[in-house]
């Protein structure tokens, strides 16, 4: 599999990273290198096999419906960039 | 008398039930020695405040008589566990300055058992990494050298800080964390113990997230004892961890006595790879007599999927990575980047780029295309099929055996700078990241020194949650191997 720059930029800004021009070409080289070496997994017959879901086969505990925890908005905010009004603050969404 | 420093978390405990020193002069001794460490790189921060006032509850409590089992016992705390009012990075700038408003399940056990922090462990950055050369905030530097050469050394990676600081005797113990090899790889390239517990031992309450169904913590410590000692403070049911096991904690170090026989260890054939470095083949070969030689019967199994661990852990963490890191976007918490008149989706682009590293923005980048639209089934379907196979290779290996043994790391540890490409790098966790992928215990226990005079560890694998099997192997093989090198100081 090789990654062209046009993917890597696309995929990057899917994960919300932008990147400087002169990253993408060493990054898509990178990709390149690490996908076609992943792709060994596709020798594998996996027919039937069922995709892992759980390592360790555990039964989830349930609890109580009620509250437990909250009322705990100064620690919320308290290493928020910026906080205001007991809200996060963030840029302007709409105009 | 010994220095105080160079004890044992057994031998502080006697020391301090015997008066022998009080746990003051036992945490005052480990600050100095962290304080004229700062070469290494190995602490973040430091917290003697922390560590001192641990000391004075211990010392009073030891002259009622009640004693709490790690009273005065000075650790250092890898990173990515979250401390209350203590700043926690996970050796990344994007959680530059950021200090929690709660403790972690797993720090919190060991503090109410009476343990002191001594610091913060420096780390890769997410643990992303194999030799402490992703932190924001420096390498850390191994205090081990290579004869004859005063070449910077890698301490391992992701624990990096916590092998570094065991190893230079800065603190007899230090947390972990192990998602492919964190904790065993880092043991080996400095002549420490280290385990990681089956998956679901330990809380992952406040252990900063990469890849979360890898994800354990256990600890690090210059002997099998004293890695027994704090596990068991360490693991247990937490209802806040939704992968917690309901287990009882046995009491490990009460169980070591380093008698095999009946116990059937299984070699791996797959895991002799062509062109295996000949040291770590023959430390291996010895090791197979030391666990004769203390009992155990030896097979040869088979683990037909070995091959394929690897590749299929770097999809299935990347991706996972990918999910976990986007909480990272500059609003609740951490660094913020905020373009003048840019918008929201500026900001979040903007701050990532400026807070990630290098090689976590190449993960997160390679687990978003695993997981985007057309690639998902070849590519993470596959591996999660493939983790299935693997998974079912130990579960068919344990009919015929009850541990496995095999080499921890392909070498002993390399300079800084020395595997620039992350592909060479990511090789190094070959024989780590197959027990990962099946959630098992593993422990590295150093067993010897390679031609340049550099720690090497062989590794025992158990089986769902027998760390007692795996703890007792690894007794064996350290009191055949007899292991007592250190490294010499020049910091």
């Amino acid at each position: 599999m090789s990654v062209d720059a046009a993917t890597v930029v696309r995929i990057a800004h899917l994960a919300r990273i932008s990147l400087g021009d002169a990253e993408v070409a060493p990054l898509a080289a990178e990709l390149s290198a690490i996908l076609g070496w992943v792709e060994q997994l596709g020798e594998v017959d996996t027919t039937g096999v069922a995709p892992m879901t759980a390592v360790m086969p555990i039964t989830r505990a349930w609890r109580d419906d009620r509250i437990t925890d909250g009322g705990v908005q100064q620690a919320v905010l308290a290493n928020a960039p910026q906080a205001e009004f007991g809200f996060f603050a963030v840029p302007k969404v709409i105009d | 008398m010994t220095a105080l420093t160079d004890l044992t978390l057994a031998g502080m405990q006697a020391g301090l039930r015997a008066k022998a020193f009080s746990a003051t002069e036992l945490a005052k001794a480990h600050i100095d020695a962290v304080a004229a460490a700062r070469s290494l790189n190995a602490f973040l921060v430091e917290t003697p405040d922390h560590a001192l006032a641990a000391a004075a509850a211990a010392d009073a409590a030891l002259a009622n008589g009640k004693a709490l089992p790690l009273a005065g016992i000075p650790l250092g705390i890898k990173d990515l566990f979250a401390t209350k009012s203590v700043e926690t990075t996970a050796g990344s700038a994007i959680l530059k300055g950021f200090v929690p408003e709660y403790e972690s399940t797993v720090t919190a056990k060991l503090f109410a058992a009476g343990a002191g922090m001594l610091g913060k462990l420096n780390m890769d950055q997410f643990a992303m990494g194999s030799s402490n050369e992703t932190s924001a905030f420096g390498n850390v530097i191994s205090p081990w050298r290579a004869a004859g050469s005063n070449r910077p050394l890698v301490p391992g990676g992701s624990s990096g800080g916590s092998s570094a600081a065991v190893a230079a005797r800065l603190c007899a113990g230090a947390t972990g964390t192990d998602t492919g090899g964190s904790i065993r790889q880092p043991a080996a390239f400095t002549g420490i113990a280290g385990i990681k517990p089956t998956y679901g031992r330990c809380s992952r309450w406040g252990v900063v997230a990469f890849a979360s169904s890898l994800d354990q913590a256990g600890p690090m410590a210059r002997d099998v004892r004293d890695c027994a000692i704090l596990l068991a403070a360490m693991s247990g049911y937490d209802p806040k961890d939704s992968t917690s096991i309901d287990a009882p904690v046995p009491d490990w170090a009460a169980a070591l006595t380093g008698d095999l026989r009946g116990v059937r260890v299984g070699i791996p054939k797959e895991y002799r790879l062509d062109g295996m470095d000949s040291t770590i083949a023959a430390l291996w070969d010895r090791g197979v007599e030391w666990l004769k030689a203390a009992g155990a019967t030896v097979v040869e199994v088979s683990l037909p999927h070995t091959k394929y661990a690897l590749p299929a852990y770097y999809i299935i963490a990347p991706a996972e990575a990918s999910s976990n890191l986007a909480r990272y976007d500059g609003v609740r918490f951490g660094l913020r980047v905020a373009p003048p008149g840019g918008s929201l989706a500026d900001m979040y682009e903007a701050t990532r780029a400026a807070g990630f590293g290098p090689e976590v923005k190449r993960r997160i980048i390679i687990g978003t295309y695993v997981l985007s639209a057309g690639y998902y089934d070849a590519y993470y379907t596959q591996a999660q099929r493939v983790r299935t196979l693997i998974a079912q290779d130990f579960a068919d290996a344990w009919k015929v055996c009850d541990v496995l043994l095999t080499p921890t790391a392909p070498s002993a540890a390399f300079a800084s700078g020395d595997k620039a490409d992350p592909l060479e790098m990511y090789l190094n966790d070959v024989f780590t990241v197959p027990s990962s992928l099946a959630g098992l215990p593993a422990m590295s226990v150093p067993a010897g020194l390679s031609e340049t005079g550099l720690p090497l560890g062989l590794q025992i694998i158990g089986k769902p949650l027998d760390e007692a099997a795996v703890l007792n192997a690894g007794y064996a093989i350290e009191r055949a191997a007899g292991f007592t090198a250190s490294p010499e100081r020049w910091w």
